[in-house]
């Protein structure tokens, strides 16, 4: 496996006084479904575009294969997107779509009509091929649209927030279709998006990035479990933050002394040491609420803290509890399932019990 | 069901005032100008009694020559018009929308001086002693000698559509006032706005991520423009074609000022029947002879796509089939 496939090499790009990419540098594998994931107008989508070559970095290279891409105009780059509104030619038929790049390509006839009716045969659009793109519906012109990019079988295949148009069923479904075309295929994907679950159920490898920046990059798991910053935290999934220092050592765990609530314990898998500002995240689902405490043989070594229910939010697949604890609002997430059943229903103003375990807190570091 | 019985209702209203209109002052002025044909003239300029003697004497050596001359020069016309005015659509299209609209109405602006005083002013800027004259000698010599470079079959084609003369001009003696490029100088220059606003309207429609598309798909700029672009706005170009071509064929306050003796087009004749020689049936004549003229090709051209779409159609239903069935297979 080729790791330096794709390199970004130090690249800044400025609007105007506005830094949207700011010396960012990284590397993608060959053949890796690689997602930039961030806020709008983070500088992710600038990054797609400088590597389809619609964008000028003001500093840095761009490296493709030991290719040095930066100055290339995109029609000379084996670099093809899949566009937000799919930008399928109206003037054509899906078939003509697809052939577009083979034609410009100039291969044959007879090879230009194997590839372009295999590839119709792969997203099932066969009986389609003759229709105009405005007979199609939205999950029908976004696998055209990713067809007409794959047919030719560019180096990168870039998809720009492609599923955001679509509804929440059909994304589901495009979600693992998109898994099962790059499986098919082998073709390395960069995915930009700001829906952190695409990003989730669809990457090897995350970017997480923010005013230009790359906050992190690491697998999805890594990214939920172990942000590296207090925005990662916050912008992947529901968090809790607890403000603090780090008060006492105690071999693998610490004590934080937190701004408004009592001292929490928490897993010190960074060796930080005494008087070490930090932010505790503790994810919503870890998070324990009950009318009793914990009985001991559980709640010895965690935490565990008396609180009061302000909001409760029915959500479907579980109940978002709001609860006061110090001076502090805590989420906590409860599913329903019948083996909670044993538990008395727990309702607005009741006195509860708030736990978790110390592993399940993650301490990110205050500069 | 009442209630599509109710907007049919609700169509119809609102198109009756239109529909009345153009009855009103389209459909039965041209009838009447076809029932003026089937008449004679009187000497004191009336319409005289029905009578097929009009269409007899229309039979004059020269009006196909000058039928075919308007024809030819209303598509050249269109040509220059089209060929310029898409570049500026494309432009104004992709400027700033608050600019946009400032540049359309600079197009608009010439509308604000009347329309024989700027023809007026035409006839100081093209004369003699001016720098255009300049141009136009060089342009002559510039296309005799392509003239002379193309295949002799092109040549007798050229010439055989009045396009090009294989006689040598005068420097001396040929001006372009009085000449043919001056006429479609002008006829440009009076249509160009004509032809710029249609295509500007649809280009501005026009979704310009697309060619950034064909150009991810490794088109280069121009085929972009050629392959999606313009058949993007092809709604625009149809109307500046016509938009253009309409009134080319039918002007005569160009020619007529601009022309000189060289370029008399189908226009000056029915002024000159109607006016000068007062003789209103056979000017009438005249016009539904260039009516019919441009309106049977065209007619013909419709009926021939129309025929070809079908066909396409019907192709393309079989090729779906067998990919329909090779896919089963």
């Amino acid at each position: 496996m080729n790791d330096d496939f794709l390199v970004f090499d130090h690249v800044t790009k400025r609007f105007g006084a506005m830094t949207a990419v700011d010396d960012v540098s990284l590397t993608i594998k060959k053949g890796e479904f690689f997602s930039l994931l961030g806020p709008s107008g983070c500088g992710k989508t600038t990054l797609l575009r400088m590597l389809g070559g619609f964008e000028k970095p003001d500093s840095g290279r761009i490296y493709l294969e030991g290719k040095d891409i930066t100055d290339l105009p995109p029609n000379q780059r084996r670099v093809h997107t899949v566009f937000q509104n799919y930008a399928l030619f109206p003037t054509m038929t899906i078939w003509d779509n697809i052939a577009f790049s083979l034609k410009l390509a100039k291969r044959s006839k007879e090879e230009i009509e194997e590839k372009v009716d295999e590839i119709l045969e792969m997203i099932q659009m066969s009986e389609h091929a003759w229709k105009y793109p405005n007979q199609l519906s939205g999950g029908q012109k976004q696998r055209v649209a990713i067809a007409r990019a794959l047919v030719d079988r560019p180096q990168v295949l870039l998809l720009d927030e492609p599923l955001a148009a679509l509804d929440l069923k059909l994304r589901q479904h495009m979600l693992i279709e998109l898994d099962t075309i790059h499986d098919q295929v082998g073709i390395t994907f960069m995915y930009v998006t700001h829906d952190q679950g695409e990003a989730m159920s669809l990457s090897d490898r995350i970017a997480v990035i923010n005013r230009g920046k790359i906050e992190q990059l690491d697998g999805p798991a890594k990214i939920y479990e172990a942000p590296a910053s207090r925005f990662v935290a916050s912008f992947i999934g529901d968090t809790n933050f607890f403000s603090g220092e780090i008060s006492s050592v105690d071999g693998d765990y610490c004590t934080i002394q937190t701004d408004g609530f009592p001292v929490i314990k928490a897993y010190n898998d960074k060796n930080l040491a005494v008087e070490q500002r930090v932010d505790l995240s503790v994810r919503p689902e870890k998070i324990r609420v009950t009318l009793e405490p914990p009985p001991p043989e559980k709640g010895a070594g965690i935490n565990v803290f008396p609180a009061k229910v302000q909001d409760i939010v029915y959500q479907g697949v579980y109940t978002k509890y709001w609860i006061k604890a110090g001076d502090l609002r805590i989420a906590a997430l409860k599913p329903h399932s019948r083996f909670l059943l044993d538990q008395e229903t727990i309702t607005w103003n009741d006195d509860v019990f708030v736990w978790w375990h110390p592993d399940d807190g993650y301490m990110v570091e205050v500069k | 069901m009442s209630s599509s019985v109710k907007s049919k209702k609700a169509e119809w209203l609102t198109t009756l005032p239109s529909l009345v209109w153009l009855l009103l002052f389209f459909a039965v002025p041209a009838l009447i100008v076809l029932a003026f044909t089937f008449h004679a003239h009187t000497p004191n300029g009336g319409v005289g009694e029905w009578s097929l003697s009009t269409w007899r004497d229309l039979v004059d050596p020269d009006y196909p020559a000058i039928v075919w001359k308007t024809i030819r020069i209303s598509f050249e016309v269109t040509f220059w018009c089209i060929l310029l005015s898409l570049p500026c659509a494309y432009a104004i299209a992709r400027l700033p929308k608050r600019w946009r609209a400032l540049v359309a109405g600079a197009i608009m602006m010439p509308f604000w001086t009347s329309f024989v005083v700027r023809v007026f002013a035409w006839k100081t800027l093209l004369h003699p002693d001016g720098w255009l004259q300049a141009c136009y000698l060089t342009w002559l010599r510039v296309s005799e000698w392509v003239f002379d470079w193309l295949p002799s079959f092109l040549q007798k084609f050229f010439v055989f559509i009045g396009f090009a003369s294989q006689d040598r001009v005068d420097p001396m003696l040929s001006t372009v006032l009085d000449s043919e490029a001056a006429v479609i100088l002008v006829s440009v220059y009076t249509f160009l706005p004509f032809a710029i606003m249609p295509m500007y309207t649809a280009a501005e429609k026009f979704d310009f991520s697309l060619l950034e598309a064909a150009r991810d798909l490794g088109a280069k700029n121009f085929y972009a423009f050629r392959k999606i672009f313009i058949p993007g706005i092809r709604q625009g170009i149809i109307s500046a074609v016509l938009m253009v071509f309409i009134p080319t064929i039918g002007s005569y306050v160009i020619p007529q000022m601009l022309g000189g003796t060289e370029c008399i087009l189908i226009g000056n004749k029915i002024f000159m029947r109607a006016m000068q020689n007062r003789n209103i049936p056979h000017a009438s004549a005249l016009a539904t002879l260039m009516a019919i003229s441009v309106l049977l090709p065209l007619g013909c051209a419709m009926w021939w796509k129309k025929r070809q779409e079908l066909r396409d159609r019907k192709r393309l239903d079989v090729r779906t089939a067998q990919l329909m069935t090779g896919g089963a297979e």
